[in-house]
């Protein structure tokens, strides 16, 4: 027990709430005025934007969907040429995954997430803000390209040679690559967010045990961006290098090898495919038990599915490439694990089938939406199962087969249930119900215009029709099943166009009641938008069951008379408590940033950067890359790492919790934890690169190249061991500082830097000196990128020992508020590893060969 | 002694990180049966007799399949902390950690199976055609 006495406001005094109210709504108001509105960065602000672009980035890789259609509605149709198709199905396949289904999976988790988990917003608000707007950029920039006849139409894989070589690829691969590369890095600030978010802001007392099913898949889903993005991430850069300075990766006349990229892109493509899978269905684990009126069951069964089908999705991209050539035993690996994916799959719709067994049932619209995607994606399922086994793709790859299969388990394992999402929560986001009628119009034009237009798709496949063909002579008969697939994805667009109407519609409709299905989670505890406050709940409710609204008794009005945690704003500040991983033990009340134009401004400037050198203006994409440092700099000096006023403060129930943490404790550590984890799969993609092409070459390096021998081995070791020097000092700076020694901390943090960017430039010196040139092979070209990936990186290493340096100085990092310096010391520690790995790998392994 | 081992595992610290030892373990298992296969065939040819590989890859699985039961055995174990049966629901250590050792009891079970997956096409194929 604290020693002097807490001042416990009276929750019964009606006055005492008012006022509470009233500072609520004060700190949580969203910005207003024409453009400060757009600086909102709460999670209902932005997450509703969010929501709404995917949404129209839908509808837009829809509509190009419809003209394919209409060009193959029958033999030798000229309604669109050759190359317009292949923008067509090529932006089609691209928008459809990267500026619709992550984006949305997104959008939905940063507008639900706070909600489901009683907490206020999510920990790092701006990052959500800079991830939207950076999406918003880059899928106008993607998007759009088509309107300037520059689309990208290579396949929204991207193959190289294809796609690589400047002669077959026009400015459509650099939009592609360069924009796509862009919005991922808003993907992974969204994963960091929804980790930290689930692990560190749930309620007190809400364990593991009885986190939301929907926050068990977030997690999942949030950490497989981790380990699936950065491969692509690696990719890209491979790709762009070869776009722009002719270094061959993918050429295979010098040495490089397309199937390189055919790796990363599956390492990213598979996984996605349960990257949006997991979160769609996990919209049915809060929507079936609100229907079938009973607790879900089989809660460990359900976690099993996603955290199995997490790992196993990983295990599966090769299944893509049966047919390249690899041997026979590579592709039973990859055959075993897609069957075996099967298993956990299974095992949620089962544990879905038998919670609606048990209970009683409630037709409901978004109960039929759910129930019509099961039947879509087991469909899609068992092609999915067909095609797994190896000899059988053999015959289907790259046919209509394929393209049925993949709508099945996309549109029955995404895109439906979204539906079933959007008729559930938009009273949650409105207020306001949708429909019934329309609702259930609208679905069973989709229902039956699915099945009519893919259904067909099997058997044009099965009878030859190969895919992202602009069109078929009429003596390959397959005009009727092509004519059905037209009539049938016009069907099912109808049925889109009414939902469309209805939510058109939906602002006339009158207030509907508050938690209006009669749910038992918490995010039913928001009030309907009209009386609501942008303060997301009253109080932090203490949770003891998985269904506290259901079950704990008085609930909903404890938590509306603030009777439980942070019910007041007395300092005027955003805030949030933070609780320990397993436990949802109170450990802080954390101060987040509130509206500001910065990540707007951040997502513009880095967004110039990716932009201007699609079309190769180097200057000023370096202009606006100074920009964006200068812009995050900023960022980081004003809104983050704020000294509070007091140690502590009075969060409610006469708990006293700290204002600040640093280190494992705090939301911080753990967000540059994350990022690293990201970072250091890129890197792991690029060694994976330099040791394939190893296998793939009798002698890697090559002999009879010019400076073959490698970078030598005197820069390597001087570049490592300046790096590590940094690392140390680095180390010895966080600890000295602890420990009072101010004086000595700044110095060793000052040295630390200097190491660090000599590290950098001795790195780059030793392909330098020993002549490695990039364009003659893919071997100087891989020295090269990994050379540069260190510089690049103890560049940014020294911005951030340079950053903690001048916050020492400027007294805003103490002894005791000194978590910038370990947060910069999770950055240094995956530095010096990935220094390590690369200096030994090219110093030493030319010796070995 | 079996009951002493049976004690020390039943309160160890059922973590996050422990629930995936077991999904580990197959991935860590794949990764090694496909790239040690890969670079042998790449290095050696389609006529590579895989007889060694086949072996090196019975002998990881083996070893992958006894960490698999031992996290099994463990989560057993934690299993049985006292308290009320499933569906554990309630806001409480015991429950919690119940929880956490059903989960990765499951896991275990889907990678168990799914490693022995893995390890058939070694039996099944003798070269790298």
């Amino acid at each position: 027990m604290p020693d002097r006495a807490i001042a416990i406001p009276d929750q019964d005094d009606p006055a005492v709430r008012a006022a509470q109210e009233d500072r609520l709504r004060a700190v949580w108001a969203p910005p207003r005025g024409l453009f400060f509105k757009w600086t909102d960065t709460n999670n209902n602000a932005v997450g509703s934007w969010y929501t709404l672009t995917a949404f129209g980035m839908m509808l837009f890789a829809g509509v190009l969907a419809l003209i394919m259609r209409a060009q193959l509605a029958v033999p030798d149709n000229d309604l669109v040429d050759a190359s317009t198709f292949n923008q067509l199905f090529t932006l089609h396949g691209s928008a459809m995954m990267f500026l619709f289904a992550v984006p949305m999976f997104e959008a939905v988790a940063v507008l639900l997430l706070p909600q489901l988990l009683g907490a206020r917003d999510l920990p790092f608000p701006r990052l959500s803000a800079f991830g939207y707007w950076s999406f918003l950029l880059g899928s106008i920039f993607v998007a759009g390209s088509i309107f300037f006849d520059a689309a990208p139409d290579g396949g929204w894989f991207m193959y190289p040679p294809l796609s690589t070589e400047p002669r077959t690829a026009g400015v459509g691969a650099d939009i592609w690559m360069l924009g796509l590369s862009f919005i991922e890095v808003s993907s992974i600030a969204a994963a960091i967010e929804l980790i930290v978010g689930v692990l560190k802001c749930r309620p007190p007392d809400m364990r593991l045990n009885l986190m939301p099913l929907y926050a068990w898949y977030i997690l999942v889903v949030a950490a497989m961006i981790l380990f699936a993005f950065p491969p692509l991430i690696a990719g890209d850069i491979l790709f762009e290098m070869e776009r722009l300075l002719d270094w061959p990766f993918f050429d295979a006349t010098r040495g490089g090898d397309p199937l390189l990229w055919q790796h990363l892109f599956w390492v990213f493509g598979h996984p996605e495919v349960y990257i949006i899978f997991l979160p769609s269905i996990a919209i049915f684990a809060m929507v079936v038990p609100t229907f079938a009126r009973r607790h879900l069951l089989g809660y460990p069964w359900i976690v099993l599915a996603a955290v199995g089908t997490g790992f196993l999705s990983f295990g599966l991209w090769v299944h893509h490439m049966f047919t390249t050539g690899l041997p026979n035993i590579s592709l039973g690996f990859f055959s075993a694990a897609s069957e075996a994916v099967a298993i956990p799959t299974a095992v949620q719709i089962f544990a879905f089938i038998a919670t609606i067994w048990a209970g009683r049932l409630v037709w409901s619209t978004p109960m039929l939406y759910a129930a019509g995607s099961l039947v879509i994606f087991v469909i899609g399922g068992l092609t999915g199962v067909m095609v797994a086994v190896a000899p059988f793709d053999w015959q289907a790859h790259d046919t209509y087969f394929i393209v049925a299969h993949l709508h099945y388990v996309l549109i029955g394992g995404s895109v439906l249930p979204l539906f079933a999402g959007l008729y559930y929560y938009w009273p949650l986001a409105t207020g306001k119900k949708l429909s019934d009628r329309f609702g259930r119009t609208a679905f069973w034009l989709m229902f039956v215009g699915f099945n009519l237009g893919f259904f067909p798709m099997h058997f044009s496949g099965l009878m030859g029709m190969p895919r992202r063909v602009y069109t078929y002579p009429a003596e390959l008969g397959i005009g009727l099943p092509n004519l059905l697939s037209t009539i049938g994805a016009y069907l099912f667009a109808l049925g889109v166009a009414v939902v469309v109407v209805d939510l058109c519609l939906s602002p006339r409709r009158k207030l509907a009641a508050r938690n209006p299905w009669n749910a038992g989670t918490l995010e039913w505890l928001a009030l309907p938008r009209s009386e609501a406050n942008n303060w997301g709940v009253r109080s932090v409710p203490l949770v003891q069951g998985r269904y506290p609204l259901w079950d704990q008794p008085d609930f909903v009005r404890k938590v509306d008379e603030g009777r439980y945690f942070l019910p007041d704003a007395e300092e005027g500040k955003r805030e949030l408590v933070i609780t320990t991983v397993l436990d949802a033990r109170p450990l802080q009340v954390a101060r987040i940033g509130g509206p500001t134009v910065v990540p707007m401004l951040a997502a513009i400037t880095l967004g110039g950067v990716f932009i201007l050198t699609t079309f190769h203006f180097y200057w000023a994409a370096a202009v606006s890359g100074l920009a964006a440092l200068g812009v995050i700099l900023w960022w980081h000096s004003m809104g983050t790492g704020i000294i509070p006023e007091k140690a502590e403060k009075h969060a409610g129930c006469g708990l006293m919790l700290p204002l600040y943490a640093s280190g494992p404790s705090s939301v911080g550590w753990w967000a540059m934890f994350i990022t690293m984890t990201a970072d250091a799969t890129a890197f792991g993609s690029l060694i994976f690169g330099y040791f394939f092409y190893w296998t793939i070459h009798a002698d890697f390096p090559p002999d009879s190249l010019p400076g073959s021998a490698g970078p030598g081995l005197f820069w390597p070791m001087l570049a490592l061991a300046s790096v590590l020097v940094g690392w140390i000092l680095t180390i010895a700076a966080r600890e000295t500082n602890a420990r009072r020694r101010i004086g000595l901390a700044r110095l060793a943090l000052a040295v630390a830097a200097i190491a660090t960017i000599g590290g950098g430039l001795a790195g780059l010196a030793g392909p330098w000196f020993t002549g490695l040139d990039p364009g003659l092979h893919v071997y100087p070209a891989m020295v090269w990128v990994l050379v540069l990936w260190i510089a690049a990186h103890a560049a940014l290493g020294v911005i951030m020992q340079l950053f903690v340096l001048a916050r020492s100085l400027a007294g805003r990092m103490t002894p005791v508020y000194d978590g910038d310096i370990r947060n910069v010391t999770v950055y240094h520690h995956f530095l010096a590893l990935s220094a390590l790995i690369t200096f030994v790998v090219i110093g030493f392994f030319p010796r070995l060969t | 002694m079996m009951r002493a081992l049976r004690q020390r595992a039943q309160w160890r610290e059922a973590s996050l990180w422990a629930l995936i030892v077991p999904p580990t373990t197959w991935a860590v298992h794949f990764l090694l049966c496909y790239v040690y296969a890969a670079v042998r065939c790449a290095k050696g040819g389609p006529l590579l007799v895989l007889d060694d590989v086949r072996i090196v890859i019975l002998a990881a699985t083996a070893v992958a399949l006894l960490i698999v039961s031992a996290s099994a055995c463990v989560a057993w174990a934690q299993m049985g902390v006292e308290g009320d049966p499933p569906p554990h629901d309630e806001s409480t250590i015991e429950d919690r950690h119940r929880f956490l050792a059903t989960a990765k009891l499951l896991l275990a079970g889907l990678s168990f199976v799914a490693i022995v997956y893995t390890a058939i096409p070694a039996l099944i194929f003798a070269n790298c055609r």
